[in-house]
């Protein structure tokens, strides 16, 4: 997808200045443009958090913080409108959510559908915990046999007594 | 002619494999000795003829034949030497054709050194091998024949995609390839053990060699990998959790698991069940990678292909060899005896979580990337799964590794003392403490990047505790033989203690970026920007022409107090025959950080957009990786743990020992 949106960029460039493809004088797509930064730091620092969990719609795997397509910036300028406004993150994330799905959020919210992605992980490890403990519980038990009971240890002295003729009882 | 030959060779070498397949088989059910002989010519052979018909397309690529549908897609006439030879495994077909020569390679390699391996386990092996073989050729052949001819020929070439036209593409995927498919090896044996049903500690040292290098070179590819697409996606990220990469990182978590599970089945032959299932799971992993990368069931830069004849073929290797071998493996694990006893605290139980916590990471990566898939085909429900879903599964199942690691080399086989263990690393864990009171002083929050690093110096240091316990059993006061007990002390040693550290150096790497700083301005000429403890300035920009494309370049530089230390030079090409541009990031690595710049065009009035970043000790996330696979190096390169080494050395005492006694009577 960013080899397309590449190829978009390279095909604007020439299609808009030619072969003087430097002097360019509209802005190309490009990750976070310098025009696009909040004056408050604070909530530029915000603005980059919330960036960095959206996904860019029409990429692959990349946040709109990283993206250099259209559509990521134009989200971008988005969420800084609503964070001018004075929105909090999570009202900005269910605002985006409500318009786009679960699908723009590259943290999976935990419900229903994603119980498993979230869980499995952990499953593996809690399961494979409980099986080495109870094998080596197992092996141990085996190991420790019990001790002779008065009458066996009876029977054996009387059984190695019958069977070796050196010891004479 | 040259091309003929190419494509006939690789008819033939699949005709070989499927003899691979059979004989040697056979041979081992028959007890015939010369047929299961017949393993190593018949691997050699076939390694010959894939190289062989490699060197055909290599060749066609090299002098732009563009009668082969392969160059025209993706050669240029204009296109450096370095591209028309790297550039034959930048396109499917080609990549796929690197696969091959790589899996005959590690067939051929597998037979060769393999003497002292008894005879039935290495026919077996190699057969599955051969089997490997047969389905890959086939596939390419089949699906991705990349000798088929256009006519008529085209003029001209479409060129390589610009991205791939850097260094990189020369170095990163051979590397990775012979991780990836350097545990088919293992695989092969694995199979083949559960075929023959006897499985013994021996199993792990055949093992062992074959796993280490392609561990090693698997670390090295990810780490070029990462390196790349740090400088070239023009944003200095290194590792994207991009399902791609995703694909690479599960074989090299199976195989770290496997590793270390196979050290405890050499030395005390427990977990022998567990090491064969890893066997199997590693190279699966490599495997499920191809599938995802080649079948374009994931579209992304890597990959090149989305046809889904090739997706449903390796689908179905994909399902014959995994599904295979767990077939087999559930017939015979539960025969299998369980070896050697251990307390919960020892070497042993160290392992055991280790591996435990390793493939419960392992399943966060897996199941991170295909649930959007699986959640896909099973309800429609579009998910995204990213980087903040693995920080919070992948990061708590990986972290407490990072404190076990020393603690875990410090305890005895079979009855380990904790304590003691724990005392011994004292000093590492004040070095830790010393190190984030430093990092806290110099740098201050995050504090994440603190605790990071703190754990970072904890690891490096702790790593080599254990040598230093047998360089100086007595302590620094008594420090008599030293040198010969360092000599002395066994290469896996020092190999796990660097391999352990470099982890750390990594960590330290990843640590540090929290200290980043990043500017996006629009540059004027002649301004300084504070960047860090530096100040960059544009001095001026210049347009010139490359081989294929054209480049626009911002010379600036770099001062510190006023005087200036280096130059840097970010660019821009633009490629005539993609009509695409790629960036070059300007990159000076100072003091093991790294001041980055990336530009965007020029503006109207002159002014230049650029991102400026300053990421101290970032070099360390991959100068980490090269400490890590240097540590695999040495540990492969111990004699001591080489099969049929002890029988050799019992070979020429005892026939010292024989002349000693001829000689006294």
């Amino acid at each position: 997808m960013r080899i397309k949106m590449l190829a978009a960029l390279a095909f604007l460039i020439l299609r808009l200045a030619g072969p003087a493809f430097l002097i360019l004088p509209a802005a190309p797509a490009w990750a976070v443009q310098p025009d696009e930064l909040l004056a408050d730091p604070k909530l530029e620092q915000r603005a980059r958090n919330i960036s960095g969990e959206l996904r860019c719609l029409v990429c692959q795997n990349q946040s709109i913080d990283d993206s250099e397509a259209s559509l990521a910036k134009d989200l971008r300028v988005l969420v800084r409108e609503h964070l001018k406004a004075g929105e909090s993150d999570p009202e900005i994330k269910s605002f985006l959510v409500a318009r786009y799905g679960d699908f723009i959020l590259l943290k999976p919210p935990f419900k229903l559908d994603t119980l498993l992605l979230w869980l499995s992980p952990f499953a593996v490890l809690a399961l494979g915990s409980a099986a080495v403990l109870t094998l080596s519980r197992q092996r141990r038990t085996e190991k420790a046999a019990a001790p002779l009971s008065e009458a066996e240890s009876a029977k054996l002295k009387q059984l190695l007594a019958e069977t070796d003729p050196t010891t004479k009882a | 002619m040259i091309v003929e030959i190419g494509h006939y060779a690789l008819v033939l070498a699949l005709a070989l494999a499927l003899m691979q397949t059979i004989l040697p088989f056979w041979g081992a059910r028959a007890h015939d000795a010369q047929l299961m002989g017949l393993a190593r010519p018949l691997a050699t052979t076939q390694f010959l003829f894939v190289a062989l018909s490699y060197a055909a397309l290599t060749y066609a690529h090299v002098v732009s034949d563009f009668s082969l549908a392969n160059v025209v897609e993706n050669s240029h006439s204009a296109k450096p030497m370095i591209y028309k030879i790297s550039g034959v495994w930048g396109n499917h077909e080609g990549s796929m054709m690197l696969w091959a020569l790589i899996l005959t390679l590690c067939g051929a390699a597998m037979a060769y050194f393999s003497r002292a391996i008894p005879a039935r386990l290495l026919a077996d092996a190699v057969s599955v091998q051969g089997l490997l073989s047969v389905s890959f050729l086939l596939f390419i052949l089949l699906t991705s024949n990349p000798f088929a001819r256009l006519s008529p020929a085209p003029l001209e070439g479409a060129d390589l995609n610009p991205i791939l036209q850097d260094p990189g593409l020369a170095i990163h995927p051979p590397l990775l390839y012979l991780g990836y498919v350097g545990f088919s090896i293992t695989f092969s044996f694995a199979a083949a053990a559960l075929i023959g049903g006897r499985i013994d500690a021996a199993f792990a040292r055949y093992i062992r060699p074959w796993t280490l290098a392609a561990w090693c070179f698997l670390t090295l590819g990810i780490a070029m990998g990462s390196y790349w697409a740090y400088y070239t996606l023009g944003w200095g990220g290194f590792w994207f959790w991009d399902p791609v990469e995703n694909a690479s990182l599960l074989p090299w978590l199976a195989g770290t698991a496997l590793l270390h599970s196979a050290a405890v089945m050499e030395k005390r032959e427990a977990l022998k069940i567990w090491t064969i299932f890893l066997a199997i799971l590693a190279f699966s992993m490599s495997l499920l990678g191809t599938f995802l990368v080649r079948s374009g069931v994931l579209t992304s830069v890597h990959a090149f292909a989305s046809d889904p004849q090739r997706g449903m073929f390796i689908l179905g290797i994909l399902v014959l060899f995994i599904g295979g071998s767990l077939f087999l493996f559930m017939l015979r694990a539960p025969a299998l005896s369980q070896g050697g006893l251990f307390a919960p605290v020892s070497r042993e139980g160290a392992l055991v979580v280790n591996n435990l916590l390793l493939t419960a990471a392992c399943a966060a990566v897996f199941v991170g990337t295909l649930y959007p898939l699986a959640l896909e085909a099973w309800n429609g429900g579009k998910i995204s799964v990213g980087a903040p879903f693995f920080n919070l599964t992948f990061g708590p199942l990986f972290a407490p590794l990072i404190i076990l690691m020393p603690l875990g080399q410090l305890l005895a086989w079979k009855r380990g003392d904790l304590l003691g263990a724990a005392q011994r690393l004292f000093f590492a864990a004040g070095c830790g403490a010393g190190g984030m009171l430093v990092f806290a002083a110099l740098h201050g929050a995050p504090v994440v990047s603190v605790i990071g690093a703190g754990a970072a110096v904890y690891l490096i240091v702790g790593s080599f505790v254990e040598v230093f316990g047998r360089i100086f059993p007595a302590g620094l006061r008594a420090p008599q033989h030293a040198l010969a007990r360092a000599r002395g002390l066994p290469l896996s040693s020092w190999g796990s203690a660097f391999a352990h550290a470099g982890l750390g150096v990594t960590l330290l790497g990843l640590a540090a970026s929290g200290w980043g700083v990043e500017k996006i301005v629009s540059m004027k000429a002649g301004e300084a920007y504070d960047v860090g403890p530096y100040q960059l300035q544009v001095v001026e920009m210049t347009s010139q022409q490359g081989p294929n494309y054209k480049e626009a370049t911002a010379h600036m530089t770099i001062k510190r107090n006023g005087s200036i230390i280096a130059n840097i030079e970010p660019s821009k090409r633009f490629f005539f025959t993609r009509r695409m541009a790629t960036s070059q990031a300007g990159i000076e690595t100072l003091n093991f950080g790294q001041i980055y710049v990336s530009i965007a065009e020029q503006n109207a009035d002159g002014s230049l957009d650029a991102r400026l970043y300053w990421k101290p000790l970032v070099a360390l996330i991959w100068l980490g990786a090269l400490v890590m696979a240097f540590g695999g190096g040495l540990s492969l390169s111990d004699r001591r743990l080489r099969v049929g080494f002890a029988r050799r050395a019992v070979k020429a005492s005892s026939g010292k020992a024989s002349a000693a006694t001829s000689n006294a009577s």
